[in-house]
């Protein structure tokens, strides 16, 4: 899908998408003991809406929602973890594509996939991606960064795994099975 | 709940008065130049602007406290990660060590880790008064159009103009569906348990996006039936056309750029290394 073809429908999946991710990044942060690590609901809702609506709309979201949660409560954008976001969107959108939510089937098979798919790509973000750019862009010492990452990989991968997955399997509850109709 | 967002304040200054495109150019080539300079003297010289343009622009400090009070604890939690994980990084980019203080092992006080910190902190004070100045003197529909004026697609510049229309409705949204789920006895404080906890935030999250995207569908064939993304270009209602003025900041904003970057970059090293 090239850059002109954007249906509207995906146009606006973007916007109220990247309106919700704000929401959820500012307001359903679970703190988990631990300073400055929080569990970031935001990203299983990215994880929903990449699945749902592709692989732009997923890297979109993740880029406008988080650039802008961080304009609206820092004041200044992180940029680094911004393109991260882009990329947990893009990809989880991309590989997920064989999962179609649309006809109402998620079972045990869907849920394997989108973990492992979900798991993969946060790995490589948050535990390569954003270090990598935080030493290059910030030139902050790299140790540092890494178990940022490392911290901040493995709490979006347990809060993707868990309330992605609850979020899916009731989403897919709500389209029609596609198998739904038998033939007398 | 009372978290405030970061949001367009209404003033009459020369700030206000330049065009969201050029304001956007503008800050884009400060970060850049932010962003990339490592050398102190730089950093100062456009610190020293930002809080000039800041005063012109008529905010008051007290309207954005609440976020400056979250950056500064931010910036102080950082600088402690960075002494902790790496309290020899100065001594390793400056190539000297003048140790100040023994603490034990390598955890000593140079005066090259404090100098590195010091500009890493000073980083943050260059961009942060420039980002909050942009976000409170653009208004956001405005903003979208600036967007399409230097270059990014219509329908993306759309997008952001929509996400930044529905924040507010989705807050309220959401404070509505929080309040009536902790009237059932939903608890998000942090008296449950974290995986109870967890649990809860998906019974409000799950009606918030489902809500959601009912509101998708409902604007997307409103769109469809006024024919949006029939052309190739849009006009926009926010958008300011370019004056002298803007012109005038956009070449000061270049040269700016360019100057730091040669400074920065004419003895192959983004560091200004006092201590040779």
């Amino acid at each position: 899908m090239g850059k002109n073809s954007l249906s509207i429908k995906t146009i606006v999946a973007i916007g109220i998408g990247a309106a919700v991710f704000v929401i959820l990044a500012r307001f359903v942060a679970i703190p988990t003991g631990i300073p400055n690590t929080t569990i970031q609901t935001a990203y299983a809702f990215l994880a929903l809406m990449a699945i749902v609506f592709g692989p732009i709309a997923g890297g979109l979201i993740g880029f406008i929602g988080h650039a802008l949660t961080d304009a609206v409560s820092y004041g200044s954008v992180w940029w680094s973890w911004v393109f991260v976001s882009l990329f947990i969107g893009l990809f989880i959108g991309l590989f997920a594509k064989k999962i179609n939510i649309e006809n109402g089937v998620f079972g045990a098979k869907q849920i394997i996939t989108f973990n492992i798919v979900q798991v993969v790509v946060q790995a490589i973000g948050w535990g390569l991606l954003a270090p990598l750019l935080d030493v290059l862009i910030y030139a902050e010492p790299a140790n540092k960064v890494f178990v940022q990452g490392l911290v901040a990989g493995l709490s979006n991968i347990i809060t993707v795994g868990i309330i992605g997955t609850i979020l899916l399997t009731a989403y897919a509850k709500t389209r029609s099975q596609s198998d739904s109709l038998s033939k007398e | 709940m009372a978290v405030e967002l970061l949001s367009y304040i209404e003033r009459k200054s020369p700030v206000h008065e330049l065009s969201g495109a050029a304001k956007l150019i503008i800050f884009i080539m400060w970060s850049t130049a932010a962003m990339l300079t490592y050398d102190t003297r730089i950093l100062l010289f456009l610190f020293v602007i930002s809080i000039a343009i800041f005063i012109l622009s008529k905010i008051n400090i007290r309207e954005i406290g609440f976020v400056l009070a979250f950056i500064l604890a931010f910036l102080l939690l950082n600088n402690v990660a960075i002494y902790i994980f790496s309290p020899q990084e100065g001594v390793k980019i400056y190539g000297t060590s003048h140790v100040l203080l023994d603490i034990a092992g390598r955890y000593n006080v140079t005066l090259e880790q404090l100098f590195y910190q010091f500009n890493i902190t000073l980083k943050y004070f260059v961009v942060i008064p420039a980002a909050l100045l942009f976000i409170v003197t653009t208004h956001p529909s405005e903003f979208a159009a600036s967007l399409n004026k230097i270059g990014v697609n219509y329908k993306i510049a759309y997008s952001v103009s929509l996400a930044l229309r529905y924040i507010p409705d989705i807050q309220r949204d959401f404070r509505t569906i929080a309040q009536s789920q902790q009237a059932r006895g939903i608890d998000m404080s942090n008296k449950e348990k974290l995986l109870k906890r967890i649990k809860n935030a998906t019974s409000i999250i799950l009606p918030l996006i489902l809500s959601s995207l009912d509101r998708i569908e409902v604007i997307s064939n409103t769109m469809e039936l006024r024919g949006f993304g029939k052309n190739k270009k849009r006009s926009w209602y926010g958008a300011k056309p370019f004056k002298r003025i803007d012109y005038i900041s956009i070449v000061i904003g270049i040269l700016i750029l360019i100057a730091s970057l040669i400074i920065t970059f004419h003895d192959g090293s983004r560091f200004y290394n006092p201590f040779i």
